[in-house]
């Protein structure tokens, strides 16, 4: 990490609690290309954090090894207190991903596919859960539909009902309200500050919309070439760099101004 | 039940649970298409009743059929257990990567040889439907039941069944290695044992290397097998069992080759880019 924003003080104690998510020394290179460059970062239990960075810095990269999809070249990875390296299986029916790019079968309506993860995840009730999930995120009309028939908006609703089927301690969301209008995007958000606060959920975003992450994260890790370039609350970034938003912020570093 | 008691469920080694879930899965997809259940009964069906032409035209013009009723019928059966069996396998895994589904699976508590499991139950489902209607047509029209083999049929099945999973096995590797570029080894590939495997002639009838390349072969145990129910009506244990001990050999040797490719998969960041 080349530097680090001054802490507001609004991240949970770090020390009140071991970190849901730590990684260490993380290193990944596809070929000769460094996609993820000796990141370090921790995410406390309860933690809404978020990764941003342009296109191939390595955002994609980091949660996919965090998630268990992809091994890196060296480091160390721990979530929930378990080497995700060596013990995946003992942490992945505690976590889920939403992303847009996996999709759920398409000719499978949204009930069965909920139903197919429910019992991977061994839910005992899935009916009721799929009701739960149904009526919190308004899925209820389109539970009989084939996932392949809705529109994006919808998909992304039902790819976020997936990754809460197993009430996950941490959830990995990739780009949550991408395709979605600002009406559903916004109800999602108060959805997954709700989820968080109600379950100690912790959640590490990847996402492009800054607002969005100014509104719901109290981390901001931004990445720039495989690496952690800035790291801290968002308000005390955007004091930092005396801007008045993070979308400001994310320009100045994307566009090497902060060395000026 | 909360999350925390399902997740220390989910930590186990082996899940019924979870195999079964991707069973339904594939029933799911199976039972929500009509004409893909038609499908795979379709091409079983066209091949017993040309099979079933030929063999009434040979019975007449050939002693070798003659005497050995219905030979060439139970070969096509045979036959399509084999090519179905593989290719029952190899579609089930190929609907995960048509729907880029297969990092949505790796990041729950699936194993792969859960995974692998449920594919293997799907083949037999998938085979069956694919072959009983032919074999029941073979009866209707041609008086022709593969059911009085009798015992040997339930062997001849298992083994060709497996050989099918090893095939799948290795093909499922390639198209998880290479991408979607690969499907057609699914439809393509179980045609390049056919000529070795006598299906519808006995292996003798090879050059001599290539007798030695069909007896490496399950697959040639059992045709010849078959023949030897039909035409002595004998059971021949020996060679049973020596293709049943090169099965096991291929389905570990494919089984380690697919966890090995599933490994490089993860190395190299394959399971988020399949389908693209």
């Amino acid at each position: 990490m080349d530097d680090q924003a001054a802490g507001d003080g609004s991240s949970p104690d770090l020390c009140a609690s071991a970190p849901s998510i730590e990684v260490r020394g993380l290193i990944k290179s596809y070929g000769a290309v460094r996609a993820v460059d000796g990141i370090d970062f921790s995410i406390a239990p309860g933690e809404t954090a978020a990764l941003l960075g342009a296109n191939g810095a390595g955002k994609t990269t980091t949660i996919s090894i965090l998630i268990g999809l992809l091994v890196p070249d060296s480091g160390s990875v721990t979530v929930l207190g378990e080497d995700m390296l060596r013990h995946r299986y003992r942490v992945l029916g505690r976590i889920n991903l939403s992303s847009p790019y996996v999709d759920l079968p398409r000719r499978l309506t949204v009930e069965e596919n909920l139903r197919v993860f429910g019992n991977i995840y061994g839910i005992k009730d899935i009916p009721r859960r799929i009701g739960e999930l149904a009526e919190e995120l308004d899925l209820g009309p389109l539970l009989g539909r084939p996932s392949g028939q809705l529109s994006s908006g919808q998909r992304s609703r039902v790819a976020l009902a997936k990754a809460l089927i197993n009430r996950p301690e941490v959830l990995f969301l990739d780009e949550p309200t991408a395709s979605l209008d600002p009406d559903t995007a916004d109800r999602i958000r108060t959805y997954l500050a709700a989820y968080q606060a109600r379950e100690n959920a912790t959640i590490l975003m990847a996402s492009h919309n800054m607002a969005e992450v100014e509104r719901m994260c109290s981390l901001v890790m931004i990445m720039k070439a495989g690496r952690i370039v800035r790291e801290g609350a968002p308000r005390s970034l955007i004091e930092h760099f005396g801007r008045t938003t993070l979308e400001e912020v994310f320009l100045d570093i994307a566009r090497e101004k902060a060395a000026q | 039940m909360t999350g925390r008691e399902s997740a220390r469920r989910s930590a186990a080694a082996f899940s019924i649970a979870r195999t079964g879930a991707m069973v339904l899965r594939y029933v799911y997809i199976l039972r929500g298409s009509w004409p893909r259940i038609i499908e795979l009964a379709y091409w079983p069906l066209m091949q017993m009743v040309m099979w079933g032409f030929i063999s009434k035209f040979l019975a007449t013009n050939s002693s070798w059929v003659a005497q050995g009723a219905g030979v060439l019928i139970g070969a096509v059966l045979l036959w399509d257990v084999l090519f179905r069996g593989q290719l029952g396998f190899s579609v089930s895994f190929l609907e995960e990567m048509w729907s880029r589904n297969l990092a949505n699976l790796f990041v729950t508590p699936l194993r792969p040889y859960e995974f692998v499991l449920s594919l293997i139950i799907m083949s037999v489902i998938r085979t069956l439907i694919g072959v009983l209607p032919a074999a029941l047509l073979a009866i209707l029209f041609y008086r022709y039941s593969v059911f009085d083999l009798g015992l040997p049929l339930i062997a001849f099945f298992f083994l060709l069944m497996m050989l099918g999973w090893a095939v799948g096995l290795v093909i499922t590797a390639v198209i998880l290695r290479f991408g979607l570029g690969a499907e057609s080894l699914a439809w393509i590939a179980m045609f390049a044992i056919a000529p070795m495997s006598g299906v519808f002639y006995p292996v003798a009838v090879l050059p001599e290397w290539l007798q030695a390349v069909a007896w490496a072969l399950p697959s040639a145990y059992v045709f010849e097998g078959m023949r030897a129910v039909i035409f002595d009506g004998s059971m021949q244990l020996d060679s049973l069992v020596t293709a049943l001990l090169l099965n096991i050999v291929y389905i570990a040797a494919a089984g380690a080759f697919f966890l090995y490719t599933f490994h490089v998969a993860r190395r190299d960041g394959l399971l988020m880019s399949v389908g693209e």
